[in-house]
C-alpha cells in the first residue's frame, strides 16, 4: 500500500511519498534484486561448468579416465548435512521478516555451526575423488567443479559470519532484517545447487549411460 | 626426372590464390553461391538506401519544429503495411539464401570419390608435411610444402595437426578446412583445370603464421604420375667431389636431426623431407623462390627470410654451407 | 506538517527540509545538491560514488582505451602498407593485433555501453542515482586496474600474442611462453567482474528505480535495450570467464583442460569462447541501437514508430543471439548438420535488426528531419551497419564463410558492424548529449567536418579489405609477398586508416574547444522528449530537484499532466525512490550509502589477488584476506549512516 495512489487520484500537484517504509522484502528491496543477479550468474556459471564436464565425457570413449568413481561417502553426508542447514536458514529468514532480534542471532549462529561442518566435510571429499587435477582433463575438471560449489560455501559461510556478528554487536535497523532475508535466499542458492553438482561429481561416473 | 626449370612456361607463371578464379568443381560451387547472395544482398543494401535518400530528399526542419504527436492518437496504417511488407520480404529472401546455402552445402559434401588420391597432410609451425598414400602397388612417399595432384582426379586429404591449429586453405580449389590437435578430419577437391594454385595457412599459428604458403600443382595425369614416379626415387648419389662432401655435412651435422633425404642417413622427422628439394618452386613454405642463392642464403640464416623460423642459423663456414648447398642442388 | 514516521529526530529542522518537491525552496535545492555531490580533495575523488563522476570518468576511460587501439591499428597499417616491410617484427605485429582486438572488444565496446548507460539511465528513467552505488564505483576501480595491468604488461614486453581470441593449444602452457596469455587471461577476470557487477546495477536500476507512472511500455527505447544488454551480459560473462579460468590452471597447475592426448579438447576453448563471443557483440551492438531509438524521434520531430515492434526486436536479438557462435567454426569439424542449424540462425537474427531499421526509416520517412550532426552520425550507421549485415548474411553461410574466414573478408565485415553499428551511434550519442553533461554544444562545423573525415576514410580503409579477402589474404598476417595483388589494396586501406585518425584528432579539438568557449546549452537544445532533458545542463548532483511523475513516453512532449512531481523525499539525505517492476507505483523510500573508500580499497585489494594468482596459486588464498577486510568494511555501517537510517525509517 503506498501514499502515493491516494494523491494521483485527487489530482494534486505532486505525489507524496514520505509515509512510505523505509525497507521491505523480498523483492521489494533492492538487495534482492542484486542477490537474484548473483543467483543467475552463478547458477549459469555451473550449468556451463557441468556442460563441459558432458562435454569431455561425450569426446573421450572411457569415463572416468584412468581413476575409479570418486568416494560416495563424503560427498553424500555433505549433502545432507546442507539439507539440513536449510532448516535453521529458513527459520532465520521468518525471524528476519518478523523484524525478531534474538532469533535472528540463534538461527544465524547454528547455521554458521553447519558451515563450520560442511567446509570440514568438504576438505574430506576432496581428498576422496580418487583423481588429481593435473592427471587429466577428467581429474580438472571434477576438481574444477567442486571447487567452483567450494568458493560458493566459502562466501556464503564469511557472509554469515560477518552478518552473524553485526548482529550480535548492532548497530541494527531495518535493513539488516532484510541483510538476512537475502543472506537466506543465498543460502538455499548454495545449497540446492549442490544437488546437481553432486549428482555430476558422484552418480554421473557410475551411470551406465 | 625433372630439372627445376622443366615446366613448361605456365607452371613458372605466378600461382593463383583467389576464391573468385574457381579451378576445382568445389571452389566453383562456392563461387557461385557468392554471385547469388552478392545479388540479393545488393539488392537489399540499394533498397535500404534508397529509402534513407527519399527520406532525406524529403520534408525538412531547420529549426527544431513542435514535435508531431499524431502518431499517439491516430494509428498508422501505411507505414505499417511497408515495415510488414518490408519484414515479409526480408524473410522470403533469407529464406531463399538459407536454402541456397543448404544446397550448396550438399553439392560440396557429394564429390564423386571414385579413384581418389588419397594424401596426409600434417601441418607443423610452420610448414606443411605431405605423405602421399601408396597405391597400386607403388610405395607411398613424402614430400612438404608442394603438392601435385592430378588434374580430373579427386583427391581425399587427411588433415592432422601436429603442434597448434592449423588451416588448409587453396582458395582456386575449395573453401578452407582446419587441422586440429587430437581430433582428424578431412577436405576433399577435385582440380579442373592445370595450373599452380597457392595456399596459404588461414589460422593463426604463431610468429611465422604469415609465411605459411603451401603451393598445389595440378597436373595433367600422364605428368602427374611421372612426378610421383621420380618422388618415390630415393635421392640420387652426389656425381662430384664439392656435393659428395655437402652430402657428408649434411649427414654429420645438426641437419640430419632433423631433415630426411631418402638414399642417406638422414633421418631426421621435425622437418621437411628434403629428397626431392629441387622438385619445388619454392623454399621455406613459399617465402623463398627456389634458387641456389637464396638456399645458401637460408642455410646461412633462416632468420633473415623468415624470422622465428625453428631451423637454427648455421654455425659451418661459408665454404661448408656452399658445399651443402651444392650438394642440395642435385636433389631433383 | 505532520511526520508519522518511527526513530529519533535526525535534526531539528526536519520539517521544511523534508519536503522536497516541486514548491520547495531554495534552500532545501542547495541542501540536496550538497547532499548528493562528492566530496572534495583526493580522498574524495576515491571515495566518490555519485553515478555522474563515476560514468564521466567511466567513458573518459573506455575513450582512452579506444585511441590506444586506434593508435596500435594504426601502426600495423604502416606495416601493412608495402609488402614485405620489416616496420615491426612478426612477434611484435602478433602482440599489436591481440592487444588491438583485446582493447577495443574488453575495453572498449562493452564498457563504454555501460558507462553510458551508467550516466543516462537515472536521468532517462527520473532518478537521482543508479542502484548500489558503492558497487558501481568499485567496479569502475576493477575495469581500470584491469586496462592497466594489461597495458602494463604490454609496455614491459610481456603483452599477449595469441590474438584476442587466444585459441589454444597456442595460447596454452607448450606453446605461449611467457606471462603474456596469463596477463590476458587475467585481465578477463577483471573485466569480465566489472561487467557484471555493472549488469546487476543497471539491471536493479531499470527495473526499481523508475519514476512514478514510467510503467515498462513507457520506458525509454534506450533503457530498454540496456535492460536486454544487461541480461545478455550476465548469460554471456561466465563461458568466458570459465574459459580463462581453465587457461589460467592449464598453464599454471597443470590441468588438461585443452590438452588432448590426457582426454582433454582444443574445441573445447572455442565454443566456450564463442559462446560468450558471439552474444558480446551484440552486447556493444543492442546499446547502440538504443542510442539510435533516443536520437532518431528527436531529429524527425515525431516519436518513434513501432515502439513495441522495436522492443519486442530488441528481445528477440537478445535470445538468438545465444544460438549463433558455432558458425566461428565452421571450419571445424563440428558435424555438418550441427553447422546448418547455425546458419539458420544467423540469417535469422537479420529479421529482428532489420525490423528495428524498417521502423526506424519508417520514423524518418513520416517525419520532418533536422539535420544536425547527430543525425548524420545516425544516417551513416543505415549506410554502413547495413552493408556489414550484409556481409554478415554472406558469412553465415557454411560454404561461403569455408572461403571467407580467416581472411580480411571478415575483418571487413567485423568492423563495418562495430564501427558502423556501434561506434557510429557512439559519436552520434556524444554529439547528442554532450550538452547533457557538459552544459555545453560541441561545434556543428567542426562536427561535420569529423563525420565527413570519418565516413570517408572508414569506407576507405574497410572496403577494399573485402575484395582483399575474396582474393586470398588471410588474417592475423605480419606481412604479405609481392605479386600477389594485394599491395594496392593495403596501401589504400593504410591512407583511410590515418584518415579516420584524423577525424578522432578533430573530435578531440572540438571537445577540448567546445569545453573552453562553445555555446551554452539549455537544459533542452535539441527540444527532444525524454526526462533527462528536463536537468539542467549540467545536471546538478541530485538530477531533479523534484522528482517527474511520467504519464507517457515522450514526457517533455506530452501535455502537463497532473500530479507531475514527487514530494516528500529526505533532502538532507541520500533517499531514493523505489517503485514497482511493472506499473512503477512508489513502492519504498530507501536510504543510499554515502561516499566511501572502501570500493577504491576493495579494488586494489582484488587487484593484489588477480595478479598475484598469475604468479602463484596460493595467491588466491592469501591475497583473499585483505579483499574480504575490505568488503567487510564497505558493508559494516558507520554511525551516520545508521542515524539518518533511524531517523528516516518506517517498518513496512
Amino acid at each position: 500500500m503506498s501514499s502515493g495512489d491516494a494523491s494521483s487520484r485527487d489530482g494534486r500537484a505532486s505525489v507524496d511519498v514520505r509515509d512510505l517504509p523505509s525497507f521491505g522484502f523480498g523483492h521489494r528491496s533492492a538487495m534482492w534484486w542484486a542477490t537474484a543477479g548473483l543467483m543467475l550468474i552463478e547458477g549459469t556459471v555451473f550449468a556451463i561448468a557441468v556442460a563441459m564436464y558432458f562435454y569431455l565425457r561425450d569426446i573421450n570413449a572411457a569415463w572416468p579416465l584412468d581413476a575409479p568413481p570418486p568416494e560416495m561417502r563424503w560427498g553424500t553426508a555433505n549433502l545432507a548435512i546442507l539439507l539440513v542447514s536449510l532448516v535453521p536458514n529458513e527459520l532465520a529468514k521468518r525471524a528476519a521478516q518478523r523484524l525478531d532480534l534474538p532469533r535472528c542471532r540463534l538461527w544465524l549462529t547454528i547455521c554458521l555451526a553447519f558451515s563450520l561442518a560442511f567446509l570440514a566435510v568438504r576438505g574430506l571429499e576432496f581428498a576422496a575423488l580418487n583423481v588429481k587435477w593435473y592427471a587429466n582433463a577428467y581429474g580438472s575438471i571434477v576438481w574444477f567443479l567442486l571447487g567452483l560449489h567450494t568458493t560458493h560455501l566459502v562466501t556464503d559461510t564469511i557472509d554469515t559470519a560477518v552478518l552473524g556478528v553485526l548482529l550480535f554487536t548492532g548497530p541494527i535497523e531495518g535493513r539488516r532484517f532484510v541483510d538476512v532475508s537475502e543472506n537466506a535466499l543465498y543460502w538455499y542458492f548454495v545449497v540446492l545447487s549442490w544437488i546437481p553438482i553432486y549428482a555430476v561429481v558422484y552418480l554421473a561416473p557410475r551411470a551406465l549411460f | 626426372m625433372f630439372a627445376a626449370g622443366g615446366f613448361p612456361a605456365l607452371a613458372q607463371a605466378t600461382p593463383q590464390h583467389d576464391a573468385l578464379a574457381p579451378a576445382g568443381v568445389q571452389a566453383a560451387h562456392i563461387a557461385r553461391l557468392w554471385h547469388f547472395t552478392l545479388i540479393v544482398t545488393g539488392a537489399v543494401f540499394a533498397a535500404v538506401l534508397l529509402a534513407v535518400l527519399v527520406g532525406l530528399a524529403r520534408r525538412r526542419a531547420d529549426t527544431p519544429a513542435a514535435p508531431d504527436l499524431s502518431a499517439n492518437t491516430r494509428p498508422e496504417r501505411g507505414p505499417r503495411r511497408a515495415v510488414i511488407a518490408a519484414t515479409t520480404v526480408s524473410v522470403v529472401l533469407l529464406v531463399g539464401l538459407t536454402v541456397a546455402d543448404a544446397l550448396t552445402d550438399r553439392a560440396l559434401s557429394k564429390l564423386p570419390a571414385a579413384h581418389a588420391l588419397h594424401i596426409q597432410v600434417t601441418g607443423w609451425q610452420w610448414w606443411w608435411q605431405a605423405n602421399y598414400a601408396p597405391e597400386d602397388g607403388a610405395p607411398g612417399f613424402a614430400v612438404a610444402n608442394e603438392l601435385h595432384v592430378p588434374v580430373g582426379r579427386p583427391v581425399i586429404v587427411s588433415l592432422a595437426a601436429g603442434d597448434v591449429i592449423h588451416s588448409f586453405w587453396v582458395p582456386n580449389l575449395h573453401g578452407k578446412k582446419d587441422l586440429l590437435p587430437g581430433i582428424g578430419s578431412t577436405i576433399e577437391f577435385r582440380a579442373d583445370r592445370p595450373g599452380a594454385y597457392r595456399g596459404q595457412c588461414a589460422e593463426f599459428c604463431g610468429t611465422e603464421h604469415a609465411l605459411m604458403a603451401m603451393t598445389v600443382m595440378a597436373d595433367p595425369p600422364e605428368r602427374y604420375a611421372a612426378w610421383a614416379a621420380a618422388q618415390r626415387l630415393p635421392a640420387a648419389p652426389p656425381d662430384n667431389a664439392l656435393a659428395a662432401r655437402g652430402r657428408a655435412l649434411f649427414e654429420a651435422s645438426a641437419c640430419a636431426n632433423c631433415h630426411t633425404v631418402r638414399g642417406t642417413h638422414a633421418l631426421g622427422m621435425l622437418a621437411p623431407d628434403l629428397t626431392h628439394l629441387m622438385s619445388r618452386r619454392t623454399l621455406a613454405a613459399g617465402a623463398l623462390e627456389n634458387t641456389p642463392a637464396n638456399l645458401a642464403a637460408w642455410i646461412r640464416n633462416p632468420q633473415a627470410a623468415k624470422p622465428g623460423a625453428t631451423m637454427p642459423a648455421s654455425a659451418l663456414p661459408a665454404a661448408d654451407i656452399q658445399a651443402l648447398a651444392a650438394w642440395l642442388t642435385t636433389l631433383k | 506538517m505532520t511526520m508519522a514516521h518511527t526513530g529519533p529526530e535526525f535534526s531539528s529542522s526536519r520539517d521544511e527540509h523534508r519536503v522536497d518537491g516541486p514548491t520547495a525552496t531554495d534552500t532545501t535545492r542547495r541542501l540536496l545538491a550538497r547532499t548528493w555531490d562528492d566530496p572534495p580533495g583526493i580522498v574524495g575523488m576515491l571515495a566518490a560514488v555519485n553515478h555522474k563522476t563515476i560514468a564521466r570518468r567511466f567513458v573518459v576511460t573506455t575513450f582512452a582505451f579506444f585511441a590506444l587501439a586506434g593508435m596500435l591499428a594504426l601502426t600495423m597499417r604502416l606495416q601493412l602498407a608495402r609488402p614485405g616491410l620489416h616496420l615491426v617484427g612478426p612477434d611484435l605485429y602478433d602482440t599489436l593485433f591481440t592487444m588491438h582486438g583485446t582493447t577495443m572488444m574488453f575495453l572498449f565496446g562493452v564498457p563504454v555501453m555501460q558507462a553510458v548507460a551508467i550516466y543516462l539511465i537515472p536521468l532517462m528513467v527520473g532518478a537521482r542515482s543508479i542502484a548500489f552505488p558503492r558497487m558501481n564505483a568499485y567496479a569502475y576501480w576493477v575495469f581500470l586496474f584491469g586496462g592497466l595491468t594489461l597495458y602494463v604488461a604490454f609496455v614491459l614486453g610481456a603483452g599477449p600474442r595469441a590474438g584476442w581470441f587466444s585459441y589454444v593449444p597456442l595460447a596454452g602452457p607448450d606453446y605461449a611462453a611467457g606471462k603474456g596469455t596469463d596477463i590476458w587471461a587475467q585481465m578477463i577476470t577483471f573485466t569480465e567482474l566489472a561487467s557484471l557487477l555493472e549488469a546487476i546495477v543497471l539491471i536493479t536500476t531499470i527495473l526499481k528505480m523508475r519514476a512514478p507512472g514510467m510503467s515498462l511500455n513507457r520506458m525509454p527505447l534506450f533503457a530498454w535495450a540496456t535492460l536486454v544488454t544487461q541480461f545478455m551480459v550476465i548469460f554471456a560473462m561466465p563461458a568466458v570467464m570459465l574459459a580463462s579460468t581453465a587457461l589460467i590452471l592449464d598453464r599454471l597447475v597443470g590441468t588438461q583442460f585443452f590438452n588432448p592426448s590426457l582426454g582433454g579438447d582444443v574445441l573445447l576453448w572455442q565454443h566456450l569462447f564463442w559462446f560468450f563471443g558471439h552474444p558480446e557483440v551484440y552486447l556493444i551492438f543492442i546499446p547502440a541501437l538504443g542510442f539510435i531509438s533516443s536520437i532518431l524521434p528527436t531529429f524527425a520531430r515525431r516519436p518513434i514508430f513501432g515502439y513495441t515492434a522495436i522492443v519486442l526486436a530488441l528481445i528477440a536479438t537478445a535470445f538468438l543471439a545465444f544460438g549463433l557462435w558455432v558458425h566461428h567454426m565452421f571450419a571445424t569439424s563440428v558435424p555438418q548438420l550441427g553447422k546448418s542449424f547455425f546458419t539458420a540462425a544467423s540469417v535469422m537474427i537479420a529479421l529482428p535488426s532489420g525490423l528495428q531499421i524498417y521502423c526506424w526509416i519508417a520514423t524518418l520517412l513520416t517525419g520532418r528531419l533536422n539535420l544536425k550532426t547527430p543525425l548524420l552520425f545516425v544516417l551513416a550507421f543505415f549506410f554502413i551497419l547495413v552493408l556489414g549485415g550484409m556481409t554478415g548474411v554472406m558469412l553465415g553461410s557454411v560454404s561461403l564463410d569455408l572461403q571467407l574466414h580467416d581472411t580480411y573478408f571478415v575483418v571487413a565485415h567485423l568492423h563495418y558492424v562495430l564501427i558502423g553499428g556501434a561506434v557510429f551511434p557512439l559519436s552520434a550519442a556524444v554529439h547528442y548529449w554532450f550538452p547533457k553533461v557538459t552544459g555545453r554544444m560541441l561545434d556543428e562545423r567542426l562536427g561535420r567536418w569529423q563525420f565527413w573525415l570519418f565516413f570517408i576514410g572508414f569506407n576507405v580503409a574497410f572496403f577494399p579489405m573485402h575484395w582483399l579477402g575474396l582474393h586470398g589474404m588471410p588474417r592475423r598476417v605480419w606481412t604479405y609477398p609481392a605479386g600477389m595483388g594485394w599491395s594496392a589494396m593495403n596501401l589504400i586501406s593504410t591512407v583511410g586508416a590515418w584518415t579516420i585518425a584524423a577525424s578522432v584528432l578533430l573530435f578531440v579539438f572540438n571537445v577540448w574547444r567546445s569545453l573552453r568557449h562553445g555555446p551554452s546549452a539549455g537544459p533542452n537544445p535539441w527540444g527532444a522528449g525524454t526526462l533527462e532533458w528536463a536537468a539542467p545542463s549540467p545536471p546538478p548532483p541530485h538530477n531533479f530537484d523534484a522528482l517527474p511523475v511520467v504519464h507517457g513516453r515522450d514526457p517533455l512532449w506530452d501535455p502537463p499532466t497532473h500530479p507531475a512531481h514527487v514530494s516528500g523525499l529526505a533532502a538532507d539525505a541520500r533517499e531514493v525512490l523505489l517503485t514497482t517492476v511493472l506499473d512503477a507505483r512508489p513502492d519504498l523510500r530507501s536510504l543510499f550509502p554515502m561516499p566511501s573508500i572502501w570500493p577504491f580499497v576493495s579494488a586494489v585489494a582484488t587487484t593484489v589477488l588477480f595478479i598475484g594468482s598469475i604468479f602463484t596459486p596460493w595467491a588466491v588464498v592469501w591475497g583473499s584476506v585483505p579483499v574480504v577486510i575490505a568488503l567487510t568494511a564497505w558493508f559494516w555501517p558507520t554511525r551516520r549512516h545508521h542515524a539518518q537510517a533511524m531517523a528516516l525509517e518506517r517498518k513496512p
